[in-house]
């Protein structure tokens, strides 16, 4: 499993794309671990998240986690498609399995590279 | 996302290697690392609705009990009824404590006129073995552990008996007219070498299917192979615990941890009928067995809790550990297992409940993670084959 060098990530397995809104998702090891992903549950756009605070679920047959926000903000937009079809998550975790846009305020929670998350779940 | 840290030192099952070699997902479970899922649990599960699934259960116990008085050996060990159980046959049972509680279910087969082989939990493969060595007493029997010699697969799925027919090497007379839970000896070609092969009719995943017992160094892994290449054109594909789980709920089956433990009896479980309360031996005596008393004490009365079904009406699952409650928030029990159900769509559960509220059509609530989501009770099976 190859975690995107240009992503950033938090130890309880989230990853952001940094930009102007940040976009936000849960890692391949993380989705791997869970088994199919079957339900998600996110924060309504507006919300105001805060790092390393619960956000959302994600609820696969096997087992749930709890998603946590790797930054502070404003959510602006949701991942529709995923929360249709959340076997997205599972099949392309860094694409079209993303799950939040967030409007970034203030420098949030300390974020891992890719070198060290990957050092962290043994890969 | 947090997740649990993984324990090491897990012992691999015979049939590591093919499941290596097919990406699946080890876990450790029991003291023995297995396949947790292959590729996706989901489809894994569907496949065995569908058309088949292959399991590895290697890290069941296998306990032979042989000698003159191995059937008044279990008469006595267990709740059940074995002395006067034909050769060929098998039984659901569980071996309780004095108590009455259920310290393991229990699948026996007899397997011979002296012989018969009990099938436990691997988590339980200790107890159960020093429970059993502890009550021969002064009986003619020998218990004998054959948990490391051998490799049990089985096949599960409305396909289940087509693919061991189309299997090159495996003959099993009579497998056709073969009923649920019995056994027949086959033997399996190894290198041309014809191998015993225990095939019984049994399974824990509400289809039609088969659980094949051999001997692990020499038959396992070909075994497996012929089975998964034999199987591939009726669309069978190799399963793990993750879809064990999710079928096992589905049909309504208890698995020991959750809906059975010390603290619970057979009756509790909604499972009275496996206690043979006035069982007698092969001379028509009546039979006295570990936890008869209490057990008996318990028939008659009224239970404290009750294990009832439970399905969501929103999409959040409950899951093992979690209250249950009244709409109102009063709590009248727990949950021991629950999941999204693949085949049904809904989140159900099995719980733990008082009298009062087990009725079917029941309106209830599960306090899933600090928020109550509506559940109504139903009967179990959740899934029963069409």
């Amino acid at each position: 499993m190859s975690n995107p060098t240009e992503l950033q990530y938090t130890a309880e397995h989230e990853w952001v794309a940094a930009g102007d809104p940040a976009t936000v998702g849960i890692t391949a090891h993380a989705a791997d671990a869970l088994g199919d992903v079957v339900y998600l549950e996110l924060p309504e756009v507006g919300a105001t998240i805060t790092a390393g605070e619960v956000c959302g679920e994600i609820e696969s047959t096997k087992s749930v986690s709890e998603l946590f926000a790797p930054v502070d903000g404003t959510v602006v937009e949701v991942n529709s498609a995923a929360v249709d079809d959340p076997s997205v998550v599972n099949a392309d975790p860094y694409g079209a399995g993303w799950l939040l846009r967030v409007a970034v305020s203030g420098d949030g929670g300390e974020l891992l590279t890719a070198e060290q998350y990957a050092a962290l779940v043994g890969e | 996302m947090s997740d649990d840290a993984v324990a090491a030192d897990a012992r691999p099952s015979p049939l590591n290697d093919e499941h290596v070699a097919l990406g699946a997902t080890l876990v450790p479970f029991a003291g023995w690392s297995m396949p947790l899922r292959y590729r996706s649990d989901i489809a894994e599960h569907t496949a065995v609705r569908t058309a088949a699934g292959l399991f590895d259960l290697s890290h069941m116990a296998e306990l032979v009990v042989l000698g003159p008085d191995a059937g008044a050996f279990l008469d006595h060990a267990l709740v059940g009824s074995f002395s006067r159980m034909a050769v060929g046959k098998a039984r659901y049972t569980m071996i309780c404590v004095e108590s009455g509680a259920v310290l393991d279910d229990l699948i026996v087969y007899r397997t011979g006129d002296a012989e018969y082989l009990v099938v436990a939990n691997a988590a339980n493969h200790d107890p159960v073995l020093a429970a059993l060595r502890d009550r021969v007493g002064d009986l003619d029997v020998a218990v004998q552990d054959r948990t490391d010699t051998t490799a049990l697969v089985a096949v599960q799925g409305p396909r289940a008996l087509e693919i061991l027919r189309s299997t090159p090497g495996l003959v099993a007379e009579g497998l056709v007219e073969l009923r649920y839970y019995a056994a027949l000896e086959g033997t399996f070609d190894v290198d041309g070498e014809p191998r015993p092969v225990l095939i019984a009719r049994t399974g824990y995943t509400g289809e039609d299917g088969f659980e094949l017992f051999v001997d692990a160094a020499s038959v396992g892994v070909p075994l497996w192979r012929a089975l998964l290449a034999a199987g591939e054109p009726f669309g069978l594909v190799p399963a793990g615990l993750a879809a064990r789980d999710s079928l096992r709920l589905e049909a309504g089956m208890p698995l020991y941890g959750h809906e059975l433990d010390l603290t619970v009896t057979p009756y509790a479980a909604g499972l009275g009928r496996v206690v043979k309360l006035e069982k007698t031996d092969a001379h028509g005596r009546p039979v006295d067995f570990i936890g008869r008393a209490a057990l008996d004490a318990r028939a008659h009365a009224a239970p404290a809790r009750v294990l009832v079904g439970l399905v969501g009406e929103s999409r959040r699952a409950a899951r093992q550990g979690y209250v249950v409650t009244t709409r109102s928030g009063a709590p009248v029990g727990r949950v021991t297992s629950g999941a999204p159900s693949p085949t049904l769509g809904v989140p159900i559960a099995m719980a733990y409940v008082t009298p009062e509220v087990s009725a079917e059509g029941t309106a209830l609530a599960v306090d899933v993670r600090g928020r109550p989501e509506p559940v109504h009770v139903v009967a179990l099976p959740f899934y029963r084959r069409p």
